[in-house]
């Protein structure tokens, strides 16, 4: 149930609230809890609200160090 | 094209890498994986056939569903003239007078919401009682919607409070003489609110340690690694491994969100029995709201409706869903006996699509 996906902001409105597009489905979402989210940022959506910002440096960082744990 | 985060940590070369290493892991640990999604990840990717025998991961209580009391179930059901909102799963578990889903078919209105927000919607229309089960991911969600409910005072909106808090559940296993877990991969999304701040007394004060771990493969296999690592080095401590969305401090908006409107309380988690402090209940500010109060409906002290079902100790890590005589036998997903087997992260549930 905790379950959250990813999705990417495509429009914010002052009140909170922005559109999310899941990979071609769009959705109202309520952005309250991430509020320095912005047009274009991925974010993770659980129950109809943003619980965080994706960051994609930390996710490549975390690959580039693994990478050169195993030396790839 | 560009391959997305998530292809990235799906990667076969590192992951091959990954599980070469730690197929050379000798001694024997237990390590639990907290989270429902988790358990539903490492069993959709094949994990546990990728790890050595001496690397046992244990489901623990992280699901929602299969911690909920028989209880609220049996207590909403007695709500005449109302609509009851609810997350799917919940539908389907068995309470002493059958599921919410049978009362349906009996004529209850009982209607399934993505989101707690959903519920607010329906209020407009006729009287919406939502079941607030979930935990720190979740609970935030419904908080805010309980606080737009008193702004734009809409009076015939309640919300059943059974919020559970994951630290207390995990202190109280670190604590268990009877369950032996040598680390915790600790749940990501509860943690994207929390943070990893919480955890730290499991390994101040039990020396069991844990990483918060992300749900794609190569975020499990690093989560293991990283869990190894301190087992070797007999230092144990919170880490996080899902570092792309989880930070020490967690999200503060939804932190103070849940701080306004619940206040803590002890909680009866199913199978497991009361646990201090790992509940949330709704702020007598807030108490319009608060469907006990509202209803007049008492949650008992116990919960002792299980036929046989053995989901407390499978939710604390003593058995493995295989090991319950039901298992397979008299409980499946089609027809469960206990909430471990309805939810789809249930721990029988998973076994029973992923590993036999
Ligand atoms: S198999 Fe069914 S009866 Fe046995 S513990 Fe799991 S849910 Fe309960």
């Amino acid at each position: 149930m905790c379950l959250a996906i990813p999705g990417k902001i495509i429009k914010k409105d002052k009140d909170e609230k922005g559109i999310v597009d899941f990979g071609g489905v769009e959705k109202e979402i309520i952005l309250t809890f991430v509020p320095e989210a912005e047009i274009g940022d991925w974010v993770l959506i659980h129950t109809g609200f943003g619980i965080q910002i994706i960051s994609e440096d930390e996710a490549e960082e975390t690959i580039r160090i693994l990478n050169e744990a195993f030396d790839q | 094209m560009k391959l997305s985060i998530s292809e990235k940590f799906r990667d076969p070369d590192l992951v091959r890498s990954l599980v070469e290493e730690l197929q050379s892991w000798e001694k024997p640990v237990k390590l639990m994986e907290v989270c429902g999604s988790h358990t539903m990840a490492i069993g959709h990717w094949g994990l546990r056939k990728l790890l050595p025998s001496s690397i046992t991961l244990l489901s623990g209580p992280g699901c929602p569903v299969c911690v909920t009391p028989y209880s609220v179930i049996d207590s909403i059901m007695n709500l005449k003239d109302v609509t009851i909102a609810t997350f799917g799963d919940l539908i389907r578990v068995p309470g002493r007078n059958g599921s919410l889903e049978q009362s349906r078919a009996r004529g209850l209105d009982v209607r399934i919401v993505y989101s707690p927000f959903d519920a607010l919607e329906m209020a407009k229309k006729k009287e919406t009682v939502f079941i607030g089960i979930g935990f720190e991911t979740t609970s935030p969600g419904v908080a805010y919607t309980i606080k737009q409910a008193a702004e734009k005072k809409i009076k015939n909106f309640s919300v059943l409070p059974a919020f559970k808090i994951i630290p207390p559940a995990l202190e109280a296993l670190a604590d268990d003489k009877d369950v032996s877990i040598d680390a915790f991969i600790l749940p990501g999304h509860v943690s994207a609110i929390l943070g990893s701040e919480p955890y730290r007394v499991l390994s101040e004060k039990y020396r069991t340690g844990g990483v918060v771990t992300g749900f794609e493969p190569l975020d499990i296999l690093n989560g293991i690694r990283m869990l190894l690592r301190q087992i070797q080095e007999k230092d144990p401590r919170i880490e996080i491994e899902y570092k792309w969305v989880v930070h020490k401090d967690g999200n503060p908006q939804a932190k103070a969100i849940l701080d306004e409107i619940f206040t803590v309380e002890d909680s009866l988690w199913r199978g497991i029995g009361k646990i201090n402090r790992s509940g949330l209940t709704i702020r007598d500010e807030f108490s319009d709201y608060n469907a006990l109060k509202k209803y007049n409906l008492t949650l008992p002290e116990k919960d002792d409706f299980d036929k046989g079902c053995r989901c407390g100790d499978v939710l604390k890590g003593k058995i493995i869903p295989k090991e319950c005589p039901l298992f397979k036998v008299k409980c499946t997903p089609e027809n469960p006996i206990g909430a471990c087997m309805v939810s789809s992260e249930g721990s029988c549930a998973a076994y029973y699509k992923y590993e036999e």
